[in-house]
């Protein structure tokens, strides 16, 4: 992935964001938005344009859960192991999603099509169990449910 | 638009108002939990079809109805036809709703959803519904986020108002004081005394903070506010911004929230057009900006000193108090930091005054409390109830109790820092102090129903492996004693503990609670003490 550079429009943006104070972490939801993660190259050029040592943006990356160093997959699957979802089942959800992709929590299938992790509460707890698949929460999800779900993600590309 | 004034704003309150009550609507209910269980295509066919038919009817997009377990949600209110609100509404049902009640005026009742709206007129400024009463809530559901006239309809931006031109930020303090508002975001400090700190520190900047970063899993009712209802944060923040002397106020708000984060940055840009945010506001020499900053994942920013460092583009990582944020904050400066439900209150406070808050509640704890029913209860959902009202009445009145039948065995408050209830305790009245006194804490107001299935260890272990996860590992009691409390109850759980485990396990609990350097760690023992506390037996019976 060292081919990836950052494109015009997001260095403007950063460069909106310079002219802020603490807005580092601004500017890293702006890379993560348009890449899905944040390469090492953009982690290059940001430390130019924002004037931080790149150590800072390694530091504060890998602090923060929602930052991620590696690409996602073509589609992603987030389970909520919040407390609600938790409760009406989640575990199992999760268990059958990692059986039929061949995954554990945080993993990518070879063929970069599948990325599964588990996530800490959506906020749609009203719906428990959820799933969160390429940004479109599926309420109430069954563990029977989870080949429904890969199979209808893969049919849609 | 002209930059309002105060005389401009009455003006178009009453005006915004009578167009409103003139008019037939039908509202969706467009927040997270209602788009995810598909309310979009609902929206999008209603519109479509009422221009169709040429209907005299607004369709309108609202906030979180409350009424989670029954999403997506469509609430009807046309002439000759009582109001009603329709529970799982799909793109079919939508179009029943029209043919039936909207065109025909009858009611399909197979798909009414019990509610307390009924009876309440539009423009009344405190629904009472049932056992609920609606201040933080007061527009959610009933409002469209995306429009300002509509809040300013109800009455809003009407508390600051009289902040600038009556109250003066000395009499803002002497009114809250009254009130007697405590942080509703866990702690329940109250909210007067940290604006007349942070007021009283000379500094030639200030900044007001609105704490939108809702970490407990199974809290939802910050979202639901900033979603539903952005203008009373903005108006909160402004009120506080005057009353302690700051010209620029940050909204954190959790990144995984991002219709929260459209809607209030959208909120603002509209409040800027009026003259409500910037300078001089209401023609008042009073100037205030805002801006949104967006958390990115980390539990330990809702600590108030992490929460700053990340404000400030750092690890959010707390640092020992004193100095309080009041005393030395952001970039160095005093500062104020609010949950949004607490702030959420401050437009009413400021309008109808202190003694008007403080008239509901206990004698301790002041006004309402959202709690988000979640769990093994038949009706989840945001519920707003003034203090004092017990957990039985929660539970079993306003959500309906168990699904099923089964037992309910007790509830779990406050998340991650907070403890469980045992059934036998439900008829104490919701406070801070009784909350605290039976192991718990009041939290942010998640409220999760445990029923017989529900093994406490596996719950305490729940909890305590959030915390590892979370723990920013600055501090060794934390960082260490979280770990080696998950050991211990994994020991347990594997049923390969002994009796000394469990006093080893107390002996982690009270050093990190001594120990700790900020409210994670500290309260991070809770869940286990709290579950030992009441069921001891559970664990006992996993010994080998």
């Amino acid at each position: 992935m060292s081919d990836v550079v950052m494109v015009p429009d997001i260095s403007r943006t950063v460069q909106k964001w310079r002219k802020k104070r603490g807005s580092l972490i601004m500017a890293l939801h702006e890379v993560q938005n348009r890449y899905g993660y944040v390469p090492r190259n953009v982690s290059l050029q940001l430390a130019q344009l924002m004037d931080v040592p790149l150590a800072r943006i390694y530091e504060v990356v890998t602090f923060y859960n929602y930052f991620n160093l590696e690409p996602p997959g073509r589609n992603n699957v987030s389970v909520c192991l919040g407390t609600a979802c938790y409760l009406k089942g989640a575990p199992d959800i999760f268990d059958s999603l990692k059986e039929v992709l061949g995954l554990e929590d945080g993993g990518t299938t070879g063929d970069g099509e599948f990325h599964l992790q588990s996530v800490r509460c959506v906020g749609c707890c009203g719906l428990a169990p959820v799933v969160v698949m390429n940004g479109q929460t599926l309420s109430k999800v069954r563990p029977g449910d989870a080949k429904d779900i890969t199979a209808r993600a893969k049919k849609k590309e | 638009m002209a930059k309002l004034t105060a005389e401009a704003l009455e003006n178009l309150e009453s005006e915004y108002a009578r167009t409103h009550r003139e008019r037939s609507w039908v509202r969706v209910g467009m927040s997270t939990c209602g788009i995810a269980a598909g309310a979009e295509p609902v929206y999008k066919v209603l519109c479509e079809e009422v221009r169709k038919r040429a209907l005299d009817v607004d369709v309108q997009r609202t906030g979180c109805l409350g009424k989670c377990h029954a999403e997506p949600l469509v609430e009807v209110n046309v002439a000759g036809a009582p109001r009603v609100l329709y529970g799982e509404v799909g793109v079919d049902a939508a179009l029943r709703i029209l043919d039936q009640h909207v065109e025909k005026g009858t009611v399909l009742s197979g798909m009414v959803v019990p509610t307390e709206h009924e009876g309440i007129l539009e423009g009344q400024e405190v629904p009472r519904l049932g056992k609920q009463l609606r201040i933080v809530l007061r527009n959610c559901g009933i409002v469209d986020p995306s429009k300002i006239e509509d809040y300013i309809a109800r009455g809003g931006y009407k508390g600051l108002k009289r902040a600038l031109f009556d109250l003066g930020p000395e009499g803002v303090l002497e009114e809250f004081r009254i009130a007697g508002l405590r942080g509703r975001g866990g702690a329940g400090y109250p909210t007067w005394l940290k604006w007349k700190l942070t007021r009283e520190t000379e500094a030639a900047e200030k900044y007001m903070i609105c704490n939108g970063d809702e970490g407990d899993p199974g809290a939802y009712m910050d979202r639901s506010v900033l979603e539903g209802d952005p203008h009373s944060a903005i108006e909160g923040m402004l009120i506080g911004a005057y009353a302690i002397g700051a010209q620029q106020c940050y909204f954190y708000i959790r990144a995984e929230y991002p219709l929260a984060v459209d809607r209030v940055e959208a909120a603002i840009k509209q409040a800027r057009r009026m003259g409500l945010v910037g300078k001089s506001i209401l023609g008042t020499d009073f100037s205030c900006d805002m801006e949104v900053r967006l958390g990115a994942g980390a539990f330990v920013c809702g600590e108030e000193t992490a929460l700053i460092a990340s404000l400030e583009g750092l690890r959010g990582t707390p640092r020992p108090r004193p100095p309080y944020p009041a005393q030395r904050g952001l970039w160095g400066m005093p500062s104020n930091i609010n949950n949004v439900e607490t702030l959420a209150n401050a437009g009413p406070i400021a309008a109808h005054g202190g003694k008007w808050f403080a008239s509901i509640g206990t004698k301790e704890s002041k006004g309402t409390k959202v709690f988000a029913v979640t769990g093994k209860v038949r009706h989840s959902g945001l519920v707003e109830i003034p203090m004092g009202t017990t957990l039985r009445e929660i539970v079993m009145d306003i959500c309906g109790g168990t699904v099923g039948g089964k037992r309910i065995k007790a509830v779990q408050t406050g998340g991650p820092s907070g403890g469980v209830i045992p059934e036998t305790a439900f008829d104490t009245p919701v406070s801070y102090e009784s909350l605290q006194e039976l192991g718990s804490i009041m939290g942010s107001g998640g409220l999760i129903v445990m029923d017989e299935d529900d093994c406490m260890v596996d719950i305490a272990k729940f909890y305590v492996g959030f915390c590892v996860e979370e723990s920013c590992g600055k501090c060794a009691p934390c960082r260490v004693g979280g770990k080696q409390m998950e050991l211990l109850l994994e020991k347990i759980s594997a049923r390969k503990a002994t009796a000394p485990d469990i006093v080893e396990l107390r002996r982690i609990c009270h050093a990190m609670q001594k120990a700790s350097l900020c409210g994670l760690g500290q309260t991070a023992p809770n869940p286990v003490l709290s579950t030992l506390r009441y069921f001891e037996n559970e664990y006992e019976a996993l010994l080998s």
